[in-house]
């Protein structure tokens, strides 16, 4: 059995390991040497995070302090229901994305790149795992930096294939650098009421406080800026881009991490550092963030039905569903709040798979344009059952997570009166259906064009795919896993908040 | 029995199985077994709730056996087994497989105890049943398709909020009686009206049947409808409301199938008024109704069946299914000429074959019930049975204009089965009571008295009287036309005049409307395109200048209400 010793040491080797790894990958270079690191480290993450997750499921909170400083001064590392979650969807996505990775990376980037790539990779999932499991809010700007930084990088290798992809990663960089930095911005107004940066010191003192015009200026910049980090609607255009033009390996990691971290992160400073201590909290959230979420729900559906790119109408529907994810956050229930953290992971779980099959079609059919997919169901029979499934799943078909979740958000949704706002997620179920039609009709009713080979997607793609696509079949089948840990977590946050709920 | 069994797991289980069966012969034999294994699982058993699942916060139902229940499942076995074995030629495996899964969703929808599982094998049906269309694979099956299944997901999204606002209402999603008094009983109501083909919901019926392959209509027209029908039974039975439903559903298709050229189309019509006697048996709610409608779906599904292998073979042998076009072919096919008319003389209810027994029930309940209108508009309806079921159906193909087709007999494993579907209609209609032991209710009647007999009689021969006469009045001007040409003439010209006049206003109307409503959409549409297609507003992506106004408004907007 593994000692007491490391068990105690688990939240900081949860960083520490492939933060020390990460540039060994890029020291290593090519020839699957740097990819074998980083899978192993991937690998060991999981476990990691896998333990930490078995150890809050009795609703301890693990308490890691940096150095021994003993926070409020010191860096603290927390873990609770939670971020336990998240860490868990952050490493499980990486180690079978890493896996995945290995073919799909050898055709889409220049060998003498595989160094510097995976060592980016490994140093976003690094970021990733850093802000989700820090408990000091200077710490998560830092890990922030650390898992943006190194995904344009990631986009920008998308290069070879389409040169668009550096543009891409531009403008995901300057936008990206805006989101840090109006976080940044509000994190001082805080700093300039409190003196403190830890997150549950925050809280307390912001309490204390009360109502200011200072914090209620950090509390906008701060959301603004998660906003801008989780690509809320009208603040989402660095995404369709930097999604479609990424090396497909990043595409899936980062749409089914990236967003889901900041998603996190909404939650957690809205709920435990801020905790509605002010009303003008909620009015933020339900006069702005609740109409933009529901418009970029809509929006973004039927943008996607129109794109002729695979890769960008997924990228425009992780739009809408991030949509989801807000509108559970704004009817400030225990219910909502559930069905948001569920989502959170059953999005991430459809979306890798979805993902996936996109860059199995680039790497086997050389294109992801729907029109050149034509009649690729029967030439690729198993990477297309695996969209089919995520795309039940982006629908809402019973059976599969994507109707666990619209579930639950429908019913806290009707809990709390709210009936547009079911309506319009059931409409919008149908325009997804829209656009997972026009993919599925493509692959399976036309012919194969002239003279077009394509063969089934190896093996080692195929297992990471269908682990995803199975697992939103399983989840689906079997919600209590996931929706115990979810409500956990919601109940979690919502008692950490000064929300008062009946 | 395990907790976890109900019968359409056979089907599923089945359906699994069959695409890697090589053999062809051996796949069919193999799925020939399948409705035996299915109702043998459940025929033994003793009435109650079996299966539970734990779903979110509910106990689902999944396999509730009671006497309704039992006569539809054991329904849906014959059907799936005639369809299954007239289908012996086919060696399409995604039409095998749809059939399959289509036949034990549908089993597993009639077994549902709650209305989630009734929700779950609903869309089955629905997906199911489009696959099998789709399985013709000519383009203009797969439109048809599309706009099939736009009706049956509209049918499940119907079902599937009106069963949240039930649960809201109620807090329970048991599949029980209910009441139309709140939007969520309205909206189940709805949903089970759009599969039932309600008036003026029926167009996706009339639309898709005849798109199938012939082997595909046989099946289709066995299962969605009746399912609709046992779900009213169970959910609705004795709403006022559906008798004049039920009325008007069996009047109205009588005369658009008078006109119909395809035969497949005709019957399809003609399905569409025997779902209305059903309707109206529903609709009146006493266990003497609820039973004539029982045994009318039961009756039903065996001659409408036969009737459609009857044209499924002529198809077979000729290609075509077009009034025009066919005639004469009782000399090649006279086999398939006799199970024919033994369904003609089925549907149109003729005294010692099945449907007399069954209609007979719902007419002296409606009439019992004090209904007179609604008995009247039901005889009506039967003389238009007569009509174009009875007679067109056969006449058409069999007598009528000779067209010079030369064809062969239908194969055997055809012949069989529609002898042995018209073996049942014939057993039935003289032994009723067979029958009657079956229904769920415990019924004390006797159709064969001498006024139901001497009424029936009377309808049908001063029926076809009428139109002997209406023949007869009609040859005597046209010197050298043969007796068919005049009765082509009563409905292909006579019978459309007096139809176009009575329809030209309302198309008129329709017509502005629709061109109306059709410019809206387009525009409403491109709206939509310019906004959101791929160079609209909305999915514009490159400028960084617009995506950084975007945060200065939002915080812009933010910020403000800060000062508010």
């Amino acid at each position: 059995m593994i000692p007491q010793a490391i068990i105690s040491q688990l939240p900081i080797l949860q960083v520490i390991v492939p933060l020390i790894a990460a540039p060994f990958c890029a020291l290593l270079g090519g020839r699957n040497r740097a990819w074998a690191l980083a899978f192993a480290v991937s690998l060991v993450t999981f476990a990691i995070s896998a333990m930490l997750f078995a150890s809050t499921l009795d609703g301890t909170v693990l308490s890691y302090q940096l150095g021994g400083w003993a926070p409020p001064i010191g860096i603290e590392y927390r873990v609770d229901a939670l971020n336990a979650f998240v860490l868990l969807i952050v490493s499980g996505v990486g180690a079978l994305t890493m896996l995945y990775a290995r073919e799909s990376v050898a055709y889409e980037i220049d060998e003498r790149h595989h160094g510097l790539f995976y060592s980016a990779f490994v140093f976003c999932m690094t970021g990733l795992l850093g802000v989700t499991i820090t408990g000091d809010a200077f710490n998560v700007f830092v890990f922030l930096e650390i898992s943006s930084l190194s995904t344009y990088a990631l986009v920008a290798s998308g290069a070879k294939r389409d040169r668009r992809a550096l543009t891409a990663a531009y403008n995901y960089l300057i936008m990206g650098t805006i989101g840090a930095t109006f976080f940044v911005i509000g994190l001082g107004l805080l700093y300039m009421i409190t003196g403190t940066l830890n997150m549950a010191d925050l809280a307390h003192k912001l309490v204390e406080h009360g109502d200011s015009r200072t914090l209620r200026m950090g509390f906008a910049f701060i959301v603004v800026g998660f906003g801008l980090k989780l690509a809320m609607f009208p603040l989402h255009l660095w995404l369709p881009n930097a999604y479609t033009h990424a090396p497909s390996a990043v595409s899936a990691f980062v749409s089914a991490t990236s967003t889901k971290v900041a998603v996190y992160l909404m939650l957690r400073f809205l709920f435990t550092v801020f905790g509605f201590s002010i009303p003008f909290e909620v009015d933020v959230l339900r006069t702005i963030v609740l109409p933009l979420a529901l418009i970029g729900i809509l929006a973004g559906s039927i943008v996607a039905v129109f794109q002729e790119d695979l890769k960008r109408l997924l990228a425009y529907s992780s739009i809408s569903q991030i949509g989801y994810m807000l509108v559970g956050i704004t009817l400030l229930t225990p219910g909502g709040l559930m069905a948001s953290i569920i989502h959170l992971f059953n999005h991430a779980v459809a979306k890798a798979a979805l993902f996936m099959v996109a860059g199995a079609y680039v790497m086997q059919a050389g294109t992801s344009t729907i029109s050149d997919l034509r009649g690729v169901g029967r030439d690729m029979p198993f990477t297309t059952a695996a969209f089919v499934v995520g795309g039940l799943s982006l629908v809402g078909v019973p059976m599969t997570v994507g109707f666990i979740s619209k579930w639950y958000l429908v019913q806290a949704a009707l809990e709390q009166g709210w009936w547009p706002v079911a309506g319009l997620i059931v409409l919008s179920s149908l325009v997804a259906f829209a656009y997972v039609w026009r993919f599925v009709e493509a692959a399976y009713m036309y012919p194969t064009p002239d003279g077009v080979i394509r063969r089934e997607a190896p093996l080692t793609m195929l297992i990471p795919m269908w682990i995803f696509a199975g697992s939103s079949i399983f989840f689906g089948l079997n919600a209590s896993l996931t929706s115990a840990a979810a409500s956990r977590a919601a109940s979690g946050l919502i008692a950490a908040s000064s929300l008062i709920w009946q | 029995m395990t907790d976890y069994f109900m019968p359409s797991l056979i089907y599923f289980a089945a359906a699994a199985i069959v695409p890697f069966i090589a053999a062809p012969r051996l796949r069919a034999t193999f799925m020939l077994a399948v409705p035996f294994a299915g109702f043998a699982s459940f025929a033994t058993m003793a009435y109650g709730t079996y299966a539970f699942m734990p779903f979110f916060d509910f106990n689902l139902k999944i396999f509730r056996l009671d006497g309704l229940s039992f006569i539809f499942g054991l329904i849906f076995s014959i059907a799936a087994f005639i369809s299954i074995a007239f289908a012996w030629h086919i060696r399409d495996r995604l039409e095998q497989v749809s059939s399959l899964v289509y036949a034990g969703a549908a089993i597993g929808a009639v077994f549902a105890g709650d209305l989630i599982t009734l929700f779950v094998f609903w869309e089955g049906t629905a997906i199911a049943s489009a696959l099998l269309i789709w399985a013709r694979r000519t383009p203009g099956a797969i439109a048809t398709t599309m706009r099939y299944f736009t009706f049956q997901i509209a049918s499940g999204l119907l079902l599937f909020i009106g069963i949240v606002l039930f649960y809201r209402d109620t807090g329970s999603v048991a599949f029980q009686h209910m009441e139309l008094d709140s939007l969520g009983t309205w909206l189940i109501f709805l949903a089970f009206g759009f599969k039932c083909a309600f008036p003026l919901m029926h167009n996706w019926l009339q639309d898709a049947y005849p798109a199938a392959t012939p082997t595909g209509t046989v099946t289709l027209s066995a299962f969605t409808t009746k399912l609709a029908i046992y779900a009213l039974a169970r959910g609705f039975a004795g709403t006022e409301f559906l008798i004049y439903i039920g009325a008007a559903m069996s009047l109205f298709p009588v005369f658009f199938a008078a006109i119909e050229n395809n035969l497949r189309r005709v019957l399809a019509y003609s399905l569409n008024n025997q779902l209305g006697f059903m309707v109206v048996g529903i609709g009146i709610g006493t266990p003497l109704a609820l039973d004539g409608t029982v045994a009318h779906a039961f009756v039903h599904v065996i001659y409408k069946a036969l009737l459609f292998m009857s044209v499924g073979a002529v198809i077979y042998r000729t290609g075509t299914a077009k009034v025009s076009d066919l005639g004469g072919l009782w000399k090649y096919m006279p086999w398939t000429m006799a199970f024919c008319i033994v369904g003609s003389l089925s549907i149109s209810a003729f005294p010692l074959f099945s449907g007399f027994v069954a209609k007979s029930l719902i007419l002296s309940a409606t009439a019992s019930s004090g209904h007179i209108w609604v008995w009247m508009a039901l005889v009506v309806a039967s003389v238009g049975v007569l009509e174009h079921a009875g007679i067109k159906i056969p006449y058409s193909m069999f007598f009528g204009h000779d067209r010079g087709w030369k064809v062969k007999e239908a194969p055997l494993p055809m012949l069989l089965i529609m002898g042995f579907a018209a073996t049942l209609c014939v057993l039935i209609g003289v032994f009723p009571q067979t029958l009657y032991a079956l229904l769920p209710y415990p019924v004390e009647y006797e159709p064969y008295t001498a006024d139901h007999v001497i009424t029936q009689l009377q309808m049908l021969f001063f029926a076809a009287l009428a139109f002997a006469l209406l023949i007869r009045f009609n040859i005597y001007p046209a010197e050298y036309r043969s007796i068919n040409l005049d009765f082509d003439w009563v409905y292909r010209r006579f019978l459309p005049n007096v139809l176009r006049v009575v329809t030209h206003y309302v198309t008129v109307i329709w017509r502005v409307y629709a061109r109306f409503a059709d410019r809206r959409i387009e525009r409403a549409l491109m709206v939509i395109y310019r906004a959101h297609g791929p160079q609209g507003a909305l999915a514009r992506t490159w400028p960084t200048g617009s995506m950084v106004l975007w945060i200065a408004i939002l915080l812009g907007i933010t910020l403000g209400l800060a000062y508010l």
